[in-house]
């Protein structure tokens, strides 16, 4: 395969074929490293070398050698191809891929400082998140703008972890994996759900979407693994004094992040505004970053014995 | 602790059937939920209650064909599988 040396690492060969359909940022901000001046070369090499392969593995059969068969695997490869784009533009209407894509384009260095803040925020001074031409920056390009990256390898991290706790007790079997797995995504869909009723309920005009709520509370994932690693390794006390200060460093990056979203201009400013409509929305704010510490403690005290 | 997707789908079925069997006139009306007595305040500030009852009247309406085809499932399914 054709590894071409992207900015950033990320491989492009499988995204050669929904280029055209992904959504480039505008010019000079785009999602992805534009590698297209390699794509039908690449393509081709691609292909023959999935011909390749097959007919040199049985190197004495001459049925492969036969035109025949040779126009079928061709006609059948250019037929799975076409049923894969298929698949893909349908897939499409349902899951928002090229929505969830913007989610995914971070780099090291956004991943580093994202997750400096998660167990940090204190020192962070802007929280704003930067558009350009009303369209939300990649979130390569902007510190504070949400990504799935985090949440889904903290969630990831998070299970094999909670195996790795279990098996130090002595309580680990297979199953287990796949039953921690799924509580935390139901408590996550559940959470998630919540909010945005909330959200429907108070009436708050925001640009907060389903995917920027799964986003934030994906980050909470960060300080549970940290917590429970202190525990395996410097035992109980070790857990909660690392639970106590992840906790509140989530609060505190909850509060700050989500009064932008969701308050009015001047109450976000930190002007003292009068009325129960913004009322509503900071008591709002305020349990929204309440039940990540909940949750954090709700999810990880039995794996620490 | 053990959740599963399944007890989650559980969840949803058991919250919109109780939403679904409020009954208007009966109930609702008794305790000031009725339709006519949500929409107070016209403008850009619904309010949370009015905001419940539309809640409330909009899953009846939508989900009351719906929620019968899903029971009958649950029904068979349960009675088959246990």
């Amino acid at each position: 395969m054709d590894y071409t040396a992207a900015q950033s690492g990320f491989r492009q060969q499988p995204n050669m074929r929904l280029r055209n359909s992904s959504v480039d940022g505008p010019d000079g901000s785009q999602l992805f490293d534009d590698t297209s001046a390699a794509g039908p070369g690449a393509q081709g090499v691609y292909r023959n070398q999935q011909a390749g392969p097959q007919a040199a593995g049985l190197p004495g059969q001459s049925f492969l050698s036969d035109p025949m068969s040779n126009l079928a695997m061709v006609y059948g490869s250019s037929l799975a191809s076409q049923g894969r784009e298929m698949v893909d533009k349908n897939l499409d209407r349902f899951i928002p891929i090229s929505k969830l894509k913007y989610y995914f384009a971070v780099d090291t260095v956004y991943v580093g400082k994202k997750l400096g803040i998660l167990v940090f925020p204190y020192m962070h001074e802007s929280w704003e998140v930067c558009y350009q031409q009303d369209i939300p920056v990649a979130p390569r390009f902007d510190v504070n703008a949400p990504d799935l990256y985090i949440p889904t390898m903290g969630f990831i991290t998070y299970i094999l972890v909670a195996g790795l706790a279990l098996g130090t007790q002595d309580r680990f079997s297979p199953e287990l994996l796949g039953v921690q797995a799924s509580s935390a995504l139901v408590w996550l869909i559940m959470e998630v759900l919540v909010v945005l009723l909330s959200l429907y309920l108070v009436t708050v005009n925001t640009d907060l979407t389903t995917i920027d709520l799964l986003a934030f509370s994906g980050y909470k994932y960060v300080g549970m693994i940290v917590g429970v690693v202190a525990g395996l390794l410097f035992g109980k006390t070790a857990y909660y004094l690392s639970l106590l200060w992840c906790c509140a460093a989530i609060f505190v990056f909850m509060i700050r992040t989500l009064r932008l979203k969701l308050l009015s201009e001047a109450a976000a400013e930190g002007k003292l505004v009068r009325g129960a409509r913004n009322q509503l929305r900071m008591y709002l704010t305020m349990s929204i970053a309440a039940a990540q510490p909940i949750f954090m403690y709700w999810l990880t005290y039995h794996l620490i014995r | 602790m053990a959740f599963t997707l399944y007890t989650l789908i559980q969840t949803a079925i058991l919250c919109t059937n109780a939403i679904a069997v409020l009954h208007e006139e009966r109930f609702l009306s008794k305790i000031g939920w009725g339709a006519d007595q949500g929409v107070g305040g016209f403008g850009d500030d619904p309010g949370v209650k009015a905001q419940i009852l539309n809640l409330v009247r909009s899953v009846r309406t939508v989900m009351r064909v719906p929620l019968i085809i899903v029971n009958s499932a649950c029904i068979v399914l349960l009675m088959l599988f246990g």
